[in-house]
């Protein structure tokens, strides 16, 4: 696919948090220091005007990710390229700022992520002042209003307080707020999970219409894999920190490879499907600060052997995608068949 | 038709406030039989909640009831004084909740707590307590109960605290378990077995379970029969699948087109235009007639009455005159 660069490009990206007891403990008690690996060697790249989507459950690391790309945290380890520039250790201030206004952030809850002593306008203008970004003959007003229009509210409630807005009304003033930089780039954090399905339509709905008008890329953080299906053009499935598998939609919710992808899409409650009787996977996604050796899926893999249980397996190259499973690799994975049930792991 | 084990006729839950009553419930009627699962569904603010909690009687003050009635297995329970609906609670109806860390103390053992909700409701001893929580523990699916029993909550993981949870809801063996939201914290593999294990102990032990959710997908897995929700109305009750497959009100039909489907390709969502009203301005006639795509004159003076159409009730004026009897 060398037709066009990437917009963003990661490779081997690490983030650990220091969870080490505190240093009297260590020296006294003989503690050990303690890592969790909330990201570990994560690599993808999203193409200009996609939407690539990262799935997984709480604790995967997805959020993590997200706030590495747009430099909340500063990445152990690895490279994070936009536009063809590394801007995981950019030197210069200037260069820095354009990246910020290039790319922003649109948060998961529209309750914590507005200023609630401020008012709209001077929410969504900020950026517009912080980066000088007016152009001859316009005003603030008139460019915050534009924005506001464009979201689907109006201009006079530029005026109000994001408490005077429901939790929807919030999220599209996010949205303005992250639009008024001219951004090419949006991360988006489970943007929808806080509202209801009806007001989700609504926000998904937007932000496909600005994707269109605007020409813009999005990565879109969730965990529900019916709304990463209707957003995405690429997905990519996180399991503990790492990548399980990278897929073009299509593929991967019609031909899940990963045993976790399939466990995923298994578990999803069915709508066509009433009162479907089966039988869950057991067991549950095990701490990160002490995750299995091998693979980290190993323990509620059907499909796990001698091998997964000692080796890391490295994400590899399929034909329309990546997936780090041995089983796969070693062709021991049938196709397309429901997964047998697990007997309970122990704790 | 057997006698169903819970009726609710017209209830109406109230909230006075300065700015006037607000009216979280009006006139909600519906009946759960023995064994059924009855799933209620709704967006935030529908009265959802708000109906489970004035069933199993913690509604709190300044909310009260101001009409209708609550009968369980043909008592009636809402104007029972507080400490007959004490008892009431736990023997009769369990509950479950969300957030299974906030209904878990955290200073006791799960033994403590478990053996304290089983000796208030059975005459039994201490040691027949722990037995009988043990293997509670082990129906719920908890590994190595003996040892787990005697840990702390935070020592659980959440799939396993709720399962805690389900446990102490069913210590007396209650005929009814009201359920808000219990899978909502939850990660969907984790959901998955929540979900699994709820429908089981209800098979096995006859419970019926009164599901509150805003999760259709669950609903459509779980329950017998759903009621729809909305701005404190009932304004759908039918069996799940003629209602999730062919919903007879424009607001059921409209939430289950918003809802993105896996195999369902499409380049824009239906969506409902505006949201729920907030309760101080609930329209008049029917409450979902400003966002209505089939609105017609009488909808916006008239409120329709939840009418008998199929195996479905429905309260819409688009089904007014048709068929009365299924």
């Amino acid at each position: 696919m060398p037709e066009r660069q990437p917009l963003l490009r990661v490779e081997g990206l690490a983030h650990y948090f220091d969870v080490s007891p505190p240093l009297l403990n260590r020296v006294f008690e003989g503690k050990k220091r303690l890592f969790l690996k909330a990201v570990d060697d994560v690599s993808f790249h999203i193409k200009p005007g996609e939407t690539f989507a990262l799935v997984g459950e709480s604790g995967c690391g997805k959020s993590t990710v997200a706030r590495l790309i747009v430099r909340l945290y500063d990445p152990m380890r690895g490279t994070i390229e936009f536009e063809g520039q590394d801007i995981s250790h950019v030197e210069s201030r200037k260069d820095f700022l354009n990246f910020r206004r290039k790319a922003q952030m649109i948060f998961q809850d529209p309750y914590a992520s507005l200023n609630p002593r401020w008012r709209v306008r001077d929410i969504v203008g900020e950026p517009i002042r912080a980066f000088g970004l007016l152009k001859d003959g316009e005003t603030l007003d008139g460019r915050v209003g534009v924005l506001l229009n464009q979201v689907g509210l109006s201009p006079s409630d530029g005026d109000k307080y994001p408490h005077e807005f429901s939790g929807g009304q919030r999220q599209r003033i996010s949205i303005a707020r992250a639009l008024s930089s001219n951004p090419d780039f949006l991360v988006c954090d489970e943007p929808t999970s806080a509202l209801d399905v009806s007001v989700q339509a609504q926000i998904l709905n937007l932000m496909k219409q600005l994707q269109r008008d605007l020409g813009l890329t999005y990565l879109f953080i969730s965990h529900d894999l019916a709304v990463v299906y209707h957003m995405a053009d690429h997905v990519g499935v996180m399991y503990l920190g790492r990548l399980a598998e990278v897929a073009d939609s299509q593929s991967l919710f019609t031909r899940p490879r990963h045993p976790y992808t399939r466990l995923l899409l298994d578990a999803l409650p069915d709508l066509e499907n009433v009162g479907r009787e089966r039988t869950p996977v057991a067991g549950e996604v095990p701490n990160p600060i002490n995750p299995p050796p091998g693979c980290g899926f190993h323990p509620r893999c059907p499909f796990a052997s001698e091998r997964c249980r000692s080796e890391r397996p490295e994400l590899m190259a399929v034909d329309d995608g990546f997936v780090s499973c041995h089983a796969v690799e070693e062709g021991r994975m049938p196709e397309g068949i429901e997964l047998p049930p697990l007997a309970e792991t122990p704790d | 038709m057997a006698e169903p084990l819970l009726k609710v006729e017209n209830l109406r839950v109230e909230f006075p406030t300065r700015r006037g009553t607000l009216c979280a419930v009006d006139d909600v009627s519906f009946h759960i039989q023995p064994g059924e699962v009855l799933g209620v569904v709704g967006e935030s603010g529908a009265g959802k909640s708000m109906t489970g909690i004035a069933v199993i009687g913690l509604l709190e003050a300044p909310g009260r009831i101001a009409g209708g009635r609550i009968v369980l297995e043909g008592q009636r329970i809402d104007d029972l004084p507080y400490e007959e609906k004490r008892k009431l609670r736990g023997r009769k109806i369990g509950a479950i909740f969300q957030d299974p860390l906030t209904s878990l103390n955290p200073l006791y053992t799960v033994e403590r707590q478990l053996i304290e909700t089983i000796r208030t409701h059975l005459e039994v001893s201490e040691s027949e307590a722990f037995e009988r929580a043990v293997s509670l523990l082990r129906e719920v699916g908890i590994p190595a109960p003996e040892q787990r029993i005697k840990h702390y909550p935070h020592q659980f993981s959440g799939g396993m605290r709720q399962r805690v949870v389900i446990a102490l809801a069913l210590c007396a063996e209650p005929s009814l378990i009201i359920a808000d939201e219990p899978t909502t914290a939850l990660d969907v593999s984790i959901q998955a077995q929540i979900i699994t294990l709820l429908k089981r102990l209800c098979r096995d032990h006859g419970t019926s379970v009164m599901l509150v959710t805003h999760d259709m997908g669950v609903i459509a897995e779980t329950a017998h029969r759903v009621a729809v929700m909305y701005a404190g109305r009932l304004v759908e009750v039918g069996p799940v699948k003629d209602v999730v497959r062919n919903p007879s009100h424009p607001y059921t039909a409209g939430l289950m087109a918003s809802i993105p489907v896996i195999g369902r390709k499409v380049e824009n969502l239906s969506q409902i235009d505006g949201s729920m009203p907030r309760l101080n301005a609930i329209p008049e006639g029917c409450a979902f007639s400003p966002r209505c795509p089939q609105v017609m004159e009488r909808c916006r003076r008239e409120r329709p009455p939840l009418d008998t159409r199929g195996r479905t009730e429905v309260s819409c004026w688009l089904h007014a005159g048709e068929s009365v009897d299924a």
